[in-house]
């Protein structure tokens, strides 16, 4: 429960370039969302104190609401009447975020399990070092000094088993004597989440060349991991060491009335929260300049993935060289002149905060967008899975079977209930519907499928939230951070060109729709209203109940509306140009994606 | 927001320039605070640990790794040369013997009886900082390294390729609006700074490269040429640690766009004097920009040009610097405090600017570069 005192709440989060600060009351007996300010990061020369970003935001906020909440360039508290707030807590990314280098001995077990312990912690993976990387020791050593990471997770052995490995990896690390990102003059933090047994090993080894943390182990047996000491860990080491040498934050830190987080675990520990008290499958996305992280909650197993130089600005040259021209330019309904769009597109990435100004450039900007949201989920994918090297009692049946145990996603698109899109290209999408299909054509939701977009990039700022006052967190969230764009329904099985694939009725409106294979339509329904629908399938296909199984459910109207999406999984588009043309333009139309194309 | 700020680049002819010099390990400083030094002179220096080299000596001895002790002929600190004992196994009163030898030469760093492995570490790699520009030491960070400050002129460009770098500055074009082609590289250019125009293509950086020139300062350049010189294709810009031959800074973008008047007009001032450049870019957290410096004489006393903060307003001169305008200069006619509506239908901050053809164009605020006249 909340206390009774806590009535007005001040969250910043402080970003690579900008620093966001919002302000919740409570109004009557809820919480809600007053304004939003923002000001730019000042972590870098000439300033060099992330505190003064930190009270310009916080003066826009003022100047916003109307409410003090600055006194002599400190913040006021607790809150009396128009003065003052109560309590006030933070995020941080700035700086890069927390850069973690990850050791372990297998890179498929628990060199990836130390991986999922660091990427849950909300760090960026600079590199993984296994036994099996493929590396000579000295390429190991050489790399582990180039880095220079924030940290040093080291893994290796379940309880009880393999010590000599562990132990020779311990030794490569110390022989690199890594120096660390920030502050030449201070120890590298090195976390051991590994066998128990060579704990003491592991002390002689690094114990004078480094700030040593020894921890539980992240896999302790081979049917088990355990993230949740080493996270803890990370977590503290970054409050402590990190964030302790960053232009400000020593200052910042008196301020706050919680630990403040690194901005990913934060959108990390929301999305868990609403998974967990929905009892639902979410995917979130949060697509940055630099960055595009993807969060995900299947059946209660949280997984987070960074895809580090994905992104719509700083990276976005990186996502042409990823997939290529042709993958951009099939997503524009328009000839898209090739000669120029690679310079164009380099042009973003060296001054990332110019808008496209014209409709033809905001496509383009979309249809990155896919691409970059694409490959960041199939990086998701190929991390989010059971754990390796598991033996399981196959019967005859799976003997046929050639996935390995433990290789298949626990990304089940079927089963997902919730998709949240987050980041400036989707919250700030002139019209939701483009946010709708950036997310639809990029992650190929399955059966029946809510979508959302972070309205105003909240997500963090709740997410620390949530770590003192969920339920405040849980009620600002639903009601002021998420905007519903509405339910997608998208059957799946062998289509036939021109047959209809699904027939979807609404109770509430009489509206009855029957969609053809290879198209997409829309059913607009009144906002946050509760509708009955059934869902009729053609024969082998399937909208979440089996082949040809109908799903009568209630949804939720969201401000785009009930798309259904008969254009078949995966999506393909046509060869022939003019062919692909004409089709994208119908798919964009269906949505009145874009003014010309309505 | 409350405090926006719009970024540009620097293109000065007169300002105080202050460079950080630091080691990445500690080490020894080699100047005092008030010497005068010149751009490639060596104010700091230390000792990198050398590369380690691991010997397994259970595996190669066919012994359990808590034996190693017991077999090795090295102490852990010893020096080895390539080809000296460092274990032996005698059998059979010593009719049979196994060994191990060390491949390299270097210092016994460890010997593990966990993992039955010594560790070697080959010589100490030196590492040495430049003064980078031609200046004064003003402050000494004991053991870390220096600051170095001179007065001069700095031309910031907006990418660039490769290390520091150093060379006397020569034009080979009349105009910023003309093309840096492969047949104005000659022979003089070995060791030089070569100023282009409003491109530089993949045959003339090949041809600056066999000419032996230090670097190319021009206007733009296509995306396919730099990823042809790269040899990859260029994702992020985090540049500088390219492993080339020749520095490139590129001014205004990718394509041909001409270098700003102002930043060749400089550069053909200070044409025979050397000039520092650095390639390094970073374009996030940190900014870096890529940078051409030419360090005035000590004798030449100047007051420098202040620092201003910029700000948009009325009669300023800008660059356009996105579609459909891109590259294209103009002067600021008016800045509406409203939000507007733009095509893509976002509504957003514009401002309303006269091109230099006359016509009047609104353009999202976003979207514009201040020039510094």
């Amino acid at each position: 429960m909340v206390s009774d005192d806590v009535n007005v709440i001040l969250a910043t989060d402080c970003g690579s370039t900008t620093t966001k600060a919002i302000l919740i009351e409570k109004v009557g007996d809820e919480y809600r969302l007053v304004v939003r300010g923002e000001a730019p990061t000042t972590v870098e020369a000439p300033y060099e104190d992330v505190t003064i970003g930190v009270l310009n935001a916080c003066a826009e906020v003022q100047e916003l609401s109307g409410r003090q909440i600055l006194e002599d360039g400190a913040l006021l508290r607790p809150a009396d009447g128009r003065r003052g707030v109560d309590i006030y807590l933070s995020t941080s990314s700035a700086g890069g975020g927390l850069q973690i280098m990850v050791v372990g001995l297998v890179r498929r077990m628990t060199a990836e399990s130390a991986q999922r312990a660091a990427l849950g912690a909300g760090a960026i993976v600079m590199d993984v070092l296994a036994l099996d990387d493929g590396r000579l020791p000295h390429q190991r050593i050489e790399r582990l000094r180039e880095l220079r990471p924030d940290m040093i997770l080291l893994s290796g052995g379940v309880d009880g088993g393999e010590q000599r490995r562990v132990v020779g990896m311990a030794e490569l690390v110390a022989a690199a004597n890594p120096q660390a990102r920030l502050g030449a003059k201070y120890k590298l933090p090195v976390i051991f989440a590994g066998n128990v047994d060579v704990r003491p090993q592991i002390e002689a080894v690094l114990g004078s060349v480094a700030e040593l943390t020894i921890v539980d182990n992240l896999r302790p047996t081979m049917d088990r991991e355990n993230l949740g000491p080493a996270r803890a860990a990370i977590q503290e080491l970054f409050l402590r060491h990190v964030m302790a040498q960053a232009p400000g934050y020593s200052k910042l830190i008196t301020w706050t009335d919680a630990d403040i987080m690194p901005t990913p675990a934060a959108v990390g520990s929301l999305i868990q929260t609403v998974a967990e008290d929905q009892g639902i499958n979410v995917v979130g996305v949060d697509i940055g300049g630099a960055t595009t992280d993807v969060f995900s909650v299947f059946d209660g197993v949280f997984n987070r993935t960074v895809s580090a130089n994905l992104g719509m600005s700083y990276s976005v040259s990186q996502v042409l060289a990823e997939t290529g021209l042709d993958n951009i330019v099939r997503w524009v309904s328009e000839q898209v002149d090739r000669a120029t769009l690679g310079n164009r597109i380099r042009n973003k990435m060296i001054r990332p905060t110019t808008i496209p100004q014209q409709l033809e450039e905001l496509k383009v900007e979309h249809a990155l967008a896919r691409e970059a949201l694409r490959l960041a989920f199939e990086q998701h994918k190929l991390l989010a899975t059971g754990l390796k090297g598991v033996q399981q009692v196959r019967d005859i049946a799976d003997a046929f079977d050639q996935t390995r145990a433990g290789e298949e996603s626990l990304v089940d698109m079927m089963a997902l209930d919730l998709l949240i899109g987050s980041g400036g290209v989707l919250s700030h999408a002139p019209r939701r519907s483009q946010a709708a299909m950036m997310l639809i054509d990029a992650f190929l939701p399955e059966g029946i499928t809510d979508l959302a977009v972070d309205s105003i990039f909240m997500m963090p700022q709740l997410g620390v939230l949530a770590e003192v006052y969920p339920q405040v967190a849980a009620e600002v969230f639903q009601r002021d951070c998420l905007v519903r764009l509405g339910t997608c329904i998208a059957p799946v099985g062998h289509m036939r060109p021109g047959r209809s694939c699904v027939e979807v009725s609404v109770k509430e409106t009489g509206q009855t729709v029957s969609v053809s294979a290879g198209e997409i339509a829309l059913l607009k329904l009144e906002p946050e209203a509760t509708y009955n629908i059934t869902a009729v399938p053609a024969r082998g296909l399937d909208v979440g109940a089996g082949l040809g199984q109908a799903v009568s459910r209630s949804i939720v109207g969201g401000v785009v509306g009930l798309i259904i999406d008969a254009r078949g999984r995966p999506l393909v588009l046509p060869a022939d140009e003019q062919q692909r043309l004409a089709t994208v333009r119908r798919w964009q139309s269906a949505l009145a994606a874009y003014p010309d194309l309505e | 927001m409350a405090h926006g700020y719009t970024p540009g680049l620097r293109i000065t002819d007169n300002t105080i320039i202050r460079k950080r010099r630091r080691l990445p390990l500690p080490g020894s400083v080699l100047v005092e605070a008030g010497q005068a030094v010149q751009a490639e002179d060596i104010v700091a220096a230390t000792e990198l640990p050398g590369n380690v080299v691991t010997v397994n000596i259970a595996h190669e001895l066919n012994i359990p790794p808590e034996e190693v002790s017991r077999v090795v002929v090295v102490n852990e600190g010893d020096h080895v040369q390539a080809g000296d004992l460092l274990a032996e196994v005698k059998a059979l009163w010593g009719i049979f013997h196994s060994t191990a030898r060390s491949p390299v030469e270097g210092t016994v760093e460890s010997i593990s009886d966990v993992t039955g492995q010594v560790l070697l570490r080959g010589r100490p790699l030196p590492v040495q900082v430049k003064a980078y520009i031609s200046g004064t030491v003003v402050e000494v960070f004991e053991d870390e390294g220096v600051t170095i400050e001179c007065h001069g002129a700095l031309v910031q460009g907006i990418i660039g390729l490769g290390r520091e770098t150093y060379g006397e500055l020569r034009c080979l074009v009349d105009a910023p609006t003309e093309v840096l082609t492969a047949d104005l590289v000659d022979d003089d250019c070995a060791g030089k700074i070569l100023v282009g125009g409003s491109l530089v293509t993949y045959d003339t950086l090949q041809a600056a490269v066999a000419a032996g020139a230090s670097g190319i300062v021009c206007g733009g350049i296509n995306d396919t040429d730099i990823d042809r010189f790269l040899g990859y294709p260029l994702g992020v810009a985090i540049t500088g640690q390219e492993d080339k031959p020749l520095t490139l800074v590129i001014t205004e973008g990718f394509g041909r766009i001409p270098m700003s008047d102002r930043a060749f007009g400089l550069l053909r001032d200070h044409e025979g004097q050397r000039a520092s450049m650095n390639g390094a870019t970073q374009i996030r957290a940190g900014v870096i920009r890529p940078e051409v410096i030419v360090s005035h004489q000590a004798s030449v006393s100047r007051q420098a040009e202040p620092l201003q903060e910029p700000q948009l307003a009325a009669g300023q001169l800008i660059r356009l610097i996105r579609e459909p305008y891109f590259g294209l200069l103009a002067t600021i006619v008016e800045l509406p405090e409203e939000l507007q509506m733009i095509e893509t239908e976002s509504k957003v901050r514009v401002l309303k600017a006269r091109l230099e053809d006359g016509r009047q164009v609104v353009v999202p605020r976003a979207n514009v570069e201040l020039i510094e006249v």
